[in-house]
């Protein structure tokens, strides 16, 4: 990592209790302009409390919090910040345009409220009331008053949970373009699809420590580990003792092998057993990564 | 390399309002009207709110005021009924629409989302507390309305004003009140607090019933509640009681208003 990248946001060696509980454990995160950086890590691991901390509704015990170069307490600091939180229930009462209509005039120089509806997905629920609109489309009021303000540094705590796929993928869309415009973005999720789809970086937090950093192809290992499946009579035996392959398990009728060189070990698949079928090679994720990651850190 | 302005129209200068060399300008009157505007159409739209504060003392004061008074009262407890009912409706905003609204938004996470969000912290609560006032305002007019034209109560328009203006203020100790029980209470809890506050408060201070038939020993509690203390003020005004203890009523409801106001701030600023 280049040390003159200027950063939108970091923690710097940051420790936070609750009673005896640490709940941040010495973590330090940087949050880089133009990018998403994805927080991951199972429930309690601390990433609710580290976007607690950057937002300023929690204070560090130790360590240093910086958000756009000042403190995040600061008016003009947040001024520049959008957020959505993981729960925050807006009032029932009021409509959705009401709500986007309070929200950007905390803004400074916030988008047209017709582009925030538009970006949204609102259009046609702005004389909707809070309480009668779906899960998903509360989900999509909030996360237009996350973006109506043009902020420079954009926080998602699990902005996609309830969404269905249409809406989910309009969302990405937007995330996209604001990280094409310079926006930082520091996204939490559960959905590791969603963190490959759109993360330049990934944290995992484990228990309250960064147990792992670094780009997507990094945490998933360099990108080099493909995932085979087949239906096949070939003995997970005699796979396993072929050169290149890591792994090889049979459940049932299906072999799935785990290897570097999936080009070389099709090949020999393919020779060894004329009566293959239902071949898939895969390259292993993020997910897999994360559960290896988190499961040596436990 | 990316195009710079994408066809959602975003481009590297609208996506850096502080880069650019405009000043930031926020207007705080306009957040202020906004947040006012929010909080009155949220109050407006909450019967658990509209009814206790806007049809409970007018409903009650026909009643007991109007109806069902002694045609052989006197025009001084016509007076002293007026002054009695627009107290009850000067309590009810405060404990309301604070104490419900700020348990509820603190324990679903507005009040977060609001501290995040750049919306500057006190303009929450000066929207809070001027539509309580509002609300006040609207049902004392509405009170003395019905006073003037069916209870027969006649006064001079300085009284008329005062009152309105005693109305007003006296909501602020029973925001203070009500910031307190938001501060502390459970969402699902503050609306039996808020009554149980409100009901007792208000007939052991002699606003439903007149002191005197109350057994004595909750009579001699009185100056306990701030209420007490609104209404001796509000019968001074209406020329039914004396004028001489206005300071230390006024001491007193002052006292709540600060101790209660700073013992929920302790609370809310609590470290987390």
């Amino acid at each position: 990592m280049q040390s003159n990248v200027p950063t939108a946001a970091s923690l710097t060696d940051v420790v936070k209790r609750y009673g005896a509980n640490t709940a941040l454990d010495h973590v330090s995160l940087d949050i880089e302009p133009g990018k998403v950086t994805a927080l991951l890590g199972p429930n309690g691991a601390g990433k609710t409390t580290a976007i607690s901390l950057l937002l300023g509704l929690a204070a560090a015990d130790a360590g240093r919090v910086e958000v756009l170069g000042g403190t995040p307490h600061a008016l003009a600091v947040r001024r520049r910040v959008g957020v959505m939180l993981q729960s925050a229930a807006l009032p029932d009462t009021l409509r959705v345009g009401e709500l986007l209509r309070l929200v950007c005039a905390y803004y400074p120089q916030p988008r047209p409220l017709g582009e925030v509806a538009a970006l949204a997905g609102l259009g046609t629920l702005l004389r909707t009331p809070y309480a009668r609109l779906s899960g998903g489309q509360q989900r999509r009021v909030q996360f237009a008053l996350a973006i109506c303000g043009n902020p420079q540094l954009l926080f998602l705590d699990e902005p996609t949970t309830g969404l269905d796929l249409e809406a989910r993928e309009a969302l990405w869309q937007v995330v996209r373009e604001l990280t094409a415009g310079g926006c930082a973005i520091l996204l939490t999720t559960h959905y590791l699809e969603e963190a490959e789809a759109l993360a330049q970086r990934v944290a995992v937090l484990v228990r309250g420590r960064i147990v792992s950093a670094g780009t997507v192809d990094e945490i998933r290992g360099g990108g080099v580990q493909r995932r085979i499946h087949c239906v096949s009579t070939l003995a997970a035996e005699e796979v396993r003792a072929w050169s290149g392959v890591t792994a090889a398990t049979r459940a049932d009728r299906r072999l799935e092998i785990e290897t570097a060189a999936a080009e070389h070990v099709v090949r020999r698949l393919l020779a060894a057993d004329p009566a293959l079928s239902e071949l898939e090679v895969r390259r292993t994720g993020l997910a897999e990564a994360f559960v290896r990651i988190t499961r040596e850190a436990a | 390399m990316r195009a710079v302005t994408s066809p959602l129209g975003f481009d590297r200068a609208s996506a850096h309002p502080a880069a650019s060399a405009a000043p930031q300008r926020v207007a705080l009157a306009r957040i202020f009207l906004l947040e006012s505007y929010s909080e009155f159409l949220r109050l407006l739209r909450a019967p658990a709110f509209a009814v206790p504060t806007l049809a409970f003392p007018l409903m009650f004061y026909v009643l007991f005021g109007v109806l069902l008074g002694s045609p052989h009262a006197s025009a001084e407890s016509a007076r002293r009924a007026l002054a009695s009912f627009v107290v009850l409706g000067t309590m009810a905003p405060g404990l309301f629409a604070l104490g419900i609204a700020l348990a509820i938004d603190r324990e679903r996470g507005l009040l977060d989302l609001k501290r995040a969000l750049p919306m500057p912290r006190g303009l929450y609560l000066a929207a809070k507390l001027s539509m309580s006032m509002l609300f006040a305002a609207i049902v004392s007019i509405l009170l003395m309305t019905i006073a003037a034209a069916a209870a027969g109560v006649v006064l001079a328009l300085a009284q008329w004003c005062l009152l309105f203006v005693l109305a007003v203020l006296g909501v602020l100790p029973f925001c203070a009140i009500g910031l307190l029980i938001g501060a502390l209470a459970k969402a699902s809890a503050a609306p039996a607090i808020a009554n149980l506050i409100y009901l007792p408060m208000s007939f052991l201070s002699g606003l439903w019933v007149p002191l005197q038939f109350l057994p004595h020993a909750l009579a001699a509690l009185a100056p306990l509640w701030p209420s007490w203390h609104l209404v001796q003020l509000a019968f001074a005004i209406v020329g039914a009681g004396d004028t001489a203890g206005a300071p230390g009523h006024l001491l007193v409801l002052g006292g709540v208003a600060v101790a209660c106001a700073a013992a929920a701030r302790r609370a809310l600023s609590r470290p987390r």
